[in-house]
């Protein structure tokens, strides 16, 4: 049985040396994009999105373990911080902290309970449990149901940094983007990660070895929702409002699309997917419902003609690791 | 009391769908190995296709419950020649993925031209009325769609389980390489298996018109229910799903009746503690 990932390329010293400078052109033109005319909403949104798609990839191009749940911890982390900045008045940093550790308690949760079942299983697991947790939110007091919570006050970060200027909150969400990262990038590439790559190949064999593969698993369960809180966190000062589509399985599936399009276990894939689709939405707008139906028919190509994805294409042409 | 029954025969009922749909997905997972996105999506072509064959071509519900699951059906089969048979050997992710790009596909379209409000759908001038129970007052139209679905949950269940088609469909699971060189065309049963469980769903769609409206979404939420039911039932046997599908379906009309808040959450929740006790699911297999 073909894994999901076959076609990714072992990592070498020099691979590294690519990444490195792949990293440091993306960085360079993100960091452009306040100074090019390019509306920086829609890239702050679609630097969310990427940092949720790599958290998601982290779980799945590393560990082989398909969520398809992952939009309960974007909503759960947003929910707690837009409560925390505009209920109980905290300050962002503090806001962001809250949704993070929120996120990290639920995915310590939603891990012990999905872990227990592979493959299949597992995604439906992550599929019921983040249902679950929109049904909850759709009836809790504290979520405003339908409403959502709306006009979140921005405020100054560590008392310096005023976020309702547009070129600030641009920044701030740049960094937190890039911070989260580097973060992932250096779990994929730590001991930690490469055990993970061997559970994702062969897990009997893993086990075999000695290695606990339910431990691994869980911890880059717990990992990757936390990040993805933490993507949760960042959107509520973009969008200024948490709301319900954050948490409904349709935006796990759009996560899903985001990291399939880029390129499964491919480092820089989740980043070029969240762009491409995000895009798309803004652009194709006009269409209405006919948006689902060319999101369908992504999933529906990309499963059937290119698996690798878009970069993961470009970087089995060059064969370089990307 | 009354509103105690009237909720036990609503739990029956919703366990009718959910029976229909799990055995459709155990069938078409046991052949295919592929967990079937699309199968809420087929539900709601069922329903809508009984309302296109009463609506413009006045054929009645009865040749509805028989000619919507066939449309439907070939449809299926049409998928699984021109996409899903690409998938063999793959890992089974791919064909959740697929999938779920089909349902948005077909979903979307069906959004596209009747907007997201209901269309509806009589009840046959046969079934309607009720009948006094001496304790409960019973529409009968509610009564027939349990008893009816009950009638083909068995009738799939001896099909698979005791008919000699059935023998060869457990055998290609096993090992289809085997059955091939007995003469069997593999291939062209996987089509036809598919095609028996995408009908289910439809029929589950026909016998849900004239109770629910006819929605472009009314298999996107119910479909995760029945993922949960079937992570429940853990889909290791074709009587597991009949059988959960029921109970679970009694359990949420129970706690419609006692905790309604809770109503749309207790399958994840039992779910969640099902899974904590015993991992495999009530009748499952190791996946």
């Amino acid at each position: 049985m073909t894994a999901l990932t076959d076609d990714t390329l072992p990592v070498t010293p020099r691979a590294m040396r690519d990444e490195m400078i792949v990293f440091v052109v993306m960085a360079l033109l993100l960091a452009a994009v306040p100074f090019s005319g390019i509306y920086p909403f829609f890239v702050m949104q679609a630097l969310c999105f990427a940092l949720l798609a790599c958290a998601f990839n982290l779980l799945i191009g590393y560990g082989g373990l398909l969520s398809f749940g992952h939009a309960m911890f974007l909503g759960t982390a947003g929910y707690c911080s837009a409560h925390a900045l505009k209920v109980w008045g905290l300050p962002p940093e503090l806001g962001i902290l809250v949704g993070v550790a929120a996120a990290f308690l639920l995915s310590v949760v939603t891990g012990y309970v999905s872990i227990r079942r592979q493959g299949i299983y597992f995604s439906m697991i992550t599929l019921a449990l983040s249902q679950l947790l929109y049904f909850i939110y759709l009836q809790a007091p504290f979520t405003h149901g339908e409403d959502g919570i709306q006009g979140i006050p921005q405020g100054h970060m560590f008392g310096v940094f005023d976020l309702s200027k547009p070129t600030v909150l641009y920044y701030v969400v740049l960094i937190g983007f890039l911070a989260g990262f580097l973060l992932i990038y250096r779990i994929i590439n730590s001991p930690f990660g490469e055990v993970l790559k061997s559970i994702r190949e062969n897990e009997q064999r893993a086990i075999s070895l000695g290695y606990r593969t339910d431990q691994y698993k869980f911890l880059a369960f717990v990992l990757s929702g936390t990040l993805a809180g933490f993507a949760g966190s960042l959107k509520v000062f973009v969008a200024q409002n948490a709301s319900l589509t954050d948490v409904h399985w349709s935006m796990s599936g759009e996560v899903v699309l985001m990291t399939l399009v880029g390129g499964l276990g491919t480092i820089f894939g989740p980043v070029v997917g969240a762009f491409v689709i995000i895009a798309m939405q803004q652009y194709l707008a006009s269409f209405g419902q006919w948006v689902t139906v060319i999101q369908g028919a992504i999933f529906v190509i990309c499963v059937l003609t290119f698996r690798r994805g878009v970069i993961g294409e470009i970087a089995h042409f060059l064969r370089r690791s990307l | 009391m009354q509103a105690l029954y009237a909720q036990l025969l609503v739990g029956l009922i919703n366990g009718s769908f959910y029976a229909l749909l799990s055995l459709g997905l155990a069938v078409i997972f046991g052949m295919l190995n592929i967990i079937n996105f699309a199968h809420g999506a087929l539900y709601m072509m069922g329903a809508f296709v009984a309302y296109f064959l009463l609506d413009l071509g006045g054929i009645n519900y009865w040749w509805a419950l028989l000619i919507a699951p066939i449309i439907v059906g070939i449809f299926g089969m049409i998928l699984e020649r021109t996409m899903l048979q690409w998938l063999t050997g793959l890992d089974h992710l791919y064909g959740l993925l697929l999938t779920f790009g089909i349902a948005l596909i077909v979903q979307g379209v069906f959004q596209n031209y009747f907007g997201s409000s209901g269309l509806p759908y009589a009840i046959p001038d046969q079934l309607k009325g009720g009948m006094n129970l001496g304790f409960m007052f019973l529409p009968v139209y509610r009564g027939w769609v349990v008893i009816f679905s009950l009638v083909v949950c068995l009738a799939t269940w001896f099909l698979i389980e005791k008919t000699r088609l059935g023998a060869y469909l457990r055998a290609a699971t096993e090992n289809p390489t085997l059955v091939r060189a007995f003469g069997i065309n593999v291939p062209r049963m996987i089509t036809l298996t598919y095609g028996l469980g995408v009908g289910l769903a439809a029929l589950a769609g026909v016998l849900s018109a004239p109770i629910n409206q006819v929605r472009p979404l009314m298999g996107a939420d119910l479909i995760i229910v029945v993922f949960a039911v079937v992570v429940i039932g853990g889909m290791g046997s074709i009587m597991g799903s009949i059988i959960t599908g029921f109970a679970l379906g009694v359990i949420e009309g129970l706690t419609k009746y006692f905790y309604p808040e809770a109503s749309n959450t207790v399958v994840f929740v039992l779910m969640v503690l099902v899974l904590l006790v015993k991992p495999t699911g009530l009748t499952g297999r190791a996946a």
